[in-house]
């Protein structure tokens, strides 16, 4: 059973543009104007990190950006907060494996 | 920095009647919420709503917070909204709140009055393995399913027979989700037999005394095990059943999100009834600090409804403080007043009542 809802008894979902985006580097899609996350759970992605240190699987749990449950690597950055970060064209998704590492810049 | 008259935090129920409310009188509103898009919990509620008709009895939760925003889109000349936007810290040395936009953008905001509609977070639970991907808050299956159209698994555990649990659990099914059973620690359903009985006709059973034991799975939830438990609180392990789910919903109460008032240094007490530590405020709202106001769950755990009320109230003496007015405003807000008193009035507000009775002060 796909997880999108086609059929609803009161919602019916707007979505926006299909877009491509890469889950480490794999290619999948999803919709313009849903969350990272959204997309990751709707192509059957459930972890999307490892705990920093016990290395246990970690994935969605609020979903309102505040338990940080979901820290992914979104193009090169860590620790984004993909339940509330807006899938765009073309992004980068990573699994973040630990604590992820700070960009320098110079 | 950006300079406003009325800041509201929070664009839920209460942080949209609030800047209803503050506009409506004629402040100048800079709205600010963490959502991707406003409504808080109420764009999720495909339920209808209970209480007195004026208050939007019998309508969705999801139509409700339609009415609220086409209010916000005919007040855009006074109310700025800003989404995707958490603020993160009040600075009590010269009232500054900052904020951040999306993960790295942030910005300072100095406001004449303040109002906290922060809303809660879930609660979570304590059980072998309840960091696997596959437990769930209840708000966030709602937001998957009903925000976003995707549904959070084939078979889900729900954890929690209050209001919240019993409304999700329907709305699993109305989604095609097969909800295997709800557990409930305490003796009896916390939420009304309406809700029960609704999923009760549908095949669900409800085991009250029940909690989940523990959940097993390598990357996700394979499966979990729930247990009777005796009359003190213990799992009796002759009952352990193991069932097949690959979700487990969590819907075990909210704890107001106080971040800001803690920070503010705004007086609080620790009161249970109204799921922890809340802040002490005069009945419209206005907190130990006289700029700052609350309104909604995050000034103790209740419903929309009451934080609709919440809002309009500290919205309305908000910007009454700033020498703002419409004609009639003071019988609205009394009207307001017996409307929150009235909807607190049955007997399954009791507890809320007793709540109430400890924070709400005369300044």
């Amino acid at each position: 059973m796909s997880s999108r809802l086609e059929h609803h008894p009161i919602l019916t979902f707007q979505r926006g543009r299909k877009v491509k985006f890469y889950f480490d580097g794999k290619e999948l899609e999803g919709y313009e104007g849903e969350t990272i996350a959204a997309a990751l759970h709707a192509a059957g992605v459930k972890k999307y990190r490892t705990s920093a240190e016990l290395g246990r699987p970690r994935g969605f749990f609020c979903a309102i950006g505040k338990c940080s449950s979901c820290f992914m690597v979104v193009d090169g950055k860590p620790n984004v907060r993909v339940c509330v970060t807006p899938l765009r064209e073309g992004m980068r998704v990573q699994t973040q494996i630990g604590k992820g590492d700070l960009i320098e810049k110079n | 920095m950006r300079k406003t008259e009325v800041l509201v935090v929070g664009g839920g129920p209460a942080g949209l009647s609030a800047a209803i409310a503050a506009a409506s009188m004629g402040a100048k509103v800079l709205l600010v919420d963490d959502g991707l898009k406003l409504g808080g919990q109420l764009v999720k509620q495909t339920h209808k709503f209970f209480g007195s008709h004026r208050q939007s009895a019998g309508v969705r939760g999801i139509k409700i917070a339609g009415m609220l925003l086409s209010d916000i889109e005919k007040l855009k000349d006074k109310i700025e909204v800003v989404s995707n936007t958490t603020a993160t810290g009040y600075y009590q040395d010269d009232g500054v709140v900052t904020a951040m936009t999306g993960e790295d953008v942030y910005m300072k905001i100095k406001s004449e009055r303040v109002i906290i509609a922060t809303g809660a977070s879930e609660r979570m639970l304590t059980f072998p393995n309840n960091d696997l991907p596959g437990v769930y808050g209840a708000g966030a299956v709602q937001t998957l399913m009903n925000v976003y159209g995707i549904v959070p698994g084939d078979r889900v555990l729900m954890v929690g027979a209050g209001n919240i649990g019993l409304i999700v659990s329907y709305q699993l099914m109305q989604a095609n989700v097969e909800v295997a059973t709800v557990v409930e620690a305490m003796p009896y359903i916390g939420g009304y037999l309406v809700h029960a009985s609704k999923i009760r006709r549908l095949g669900v059973p409800i085991y009250t005394s029940h909690t989940i034991l523990e959940v097993y799975g390598k990357d996700a939830v394979e499966a979990a095990a729930i247990v009777k438990l005796d009359s003190k609180w213990q799992p009796i392990p002759s009952t352990k059943r193991i069932l097949n789910v690959d979700t487990v919903c969590l819907s075990v109460g909210l704890s107001p999100l106080i971040e800001l008032l803690w920070q503010a240094g705004c007086k609080m007490k620790y009161v249970p009834q109204l799921g922890g530590n809340v802040v002490l405020r005069d009945k419209y709202m206005r907190t130990s600090r006289r700029d700052i106001f609350v309104a909604g769950d995050v000034a103790g755990i209740e419903e929309a409804t009451s934080a609709m009320l919440e809002g309009k109230l500290a919205g309305l003496i908000a910007a009454s403080d700033l020498g703002y007015a419409y004609d009639g405003w003071e019988a609205d807000r009394e009207d307001t007043l017996s409307s929150l008193e009235e909807l607190r009035r049955g007997p399954l507000s009791e507890k809320i009542r007793s709540g109430l009775k400890e924070v709400v002060v005369e300044w």
